[in-house]
């Protein structure tokens, strides 16, 4: 099962492509991995993909939230959440603090910031 | 550090009365049917989706929706996470998964047990955002999500011996 991340930028956008189990295992290089990415590119925006995910616990919503602290408000969106990861963003009450969109085009050129 | 000794924490978010009838778990004590299920783990990152999709197709046997599937792998994951970082901190240990199903009653418990460090204070441990490490980024919510997504979550730990926590869940509510 893969484990790695794939990034995309986009401008000042950050696409993080998120691995099918985003639990603590597959968790463990992203935080190190974005934060070598951000400190090397200027980031204003991040865009969680989660087409791949089958599967997220807290462990995933404590990358999500550790992210979105470094953003500002509205800086932070996803799209591709099936019905578990929805459940799960739900429950963290994630949904109050990122847009949901689509797809990944929507989440890219919303004016909405 | 002070022994605090024995500490139990029960929560119950629905009516738990019949459910508190199956206590005496796997034990034949005027109890109908039921099926067990045991495995012993390397606390290894690996094995938090190892053990969730076991406990799953275990369940699996109560006719469970697809919603509620997920409810039991999600809170069977937030156990043996927690076992793998804060009850053994990263060292090799053992993780002991068991469950039962009670076909009749469509219940099943789920337990996830480690013989690591403990904790002393389980009120404050399964208090919503509470974590010993937020500099790791931990969210903080594992005990959270083990109580939303099962109908009942029991905690017995002390320091030093271990943790214990017993889920149970009605399928088909």
């Amino acid at each position: 099962m893969e484990d790695s991340f794939v990034y995309e930028a986009k401008g000042p956008t950050l696409i993080i492509h998120l691995p099918k189990e985003f639990d603590h295992h597959n968790c463990r290089n992203l935080r190190y991995e974005t934060d070598l990415l951000m400190a090397e590119n200027y980031v204003s925006r991040i865009i969680f993909d989660f087409t791949r995910t089958r599967f997220m616990d807290s462990s995933g919503i404590g990358i999500l939230l550790n992210r979105y602290k470094q953003m500002k408000a509205g800086h932070t969106s996803f799209y591709g959440a099936c019905p578990q990861v929805m459940r799960v963003l739900k429950v963290a009450g994630i949904l109050g603090l990122m847009h949901q969109y689509e797809s990944k085009e929507e989440a890219i050129y919303s004016r909405e910031v | 550090m002070e022994e605090t000794g024995q500490t139990v924490q029960e929560t119950q978010k629905v009516q738990a009365e019949q459910i508190g009838q199956n206590e005496q778990e796997g034990k034949n004590v005027g109890m109908p049917e039921c099926e067990t299920m045991e495995l012993i783990m390397e606390s290894r990152s690996e094995n938090e989706e190892f053990a969730r999709v076991v406990a799953a197709v275990f369940a699996s046997r109560l006719d469970p929706t697809l919603e509620e599937l997920d409810d039991i792998k999600t809170a069977v994951s937030e156990a043996v996470t927690n076992a793998v970082i804060h009850g053994y901190r990263g060292q090799e240990g053992k993780i002991y998964l068991s469950a039962t199903a009670w076909e009749k009653e469509r219940l099943l418990s789920v337990t996830v047990r480690d013989e690591g460090v403990g904790i002393r204070d389980v009120e404050q441990a399964m208090e919503p955002m509470f974590t010993t490490c937020p500099e790791d980024g931990r969210s903080g919510m594992g005990f959270s999500f083990m109580e939303a997504f099962m109908d009942r979550v029991e905690v017995v730990s002390a320091p030093g011996k271990g943790t214990s926590v017993t889920m149970k869940k009605k399928i088909g509510r």
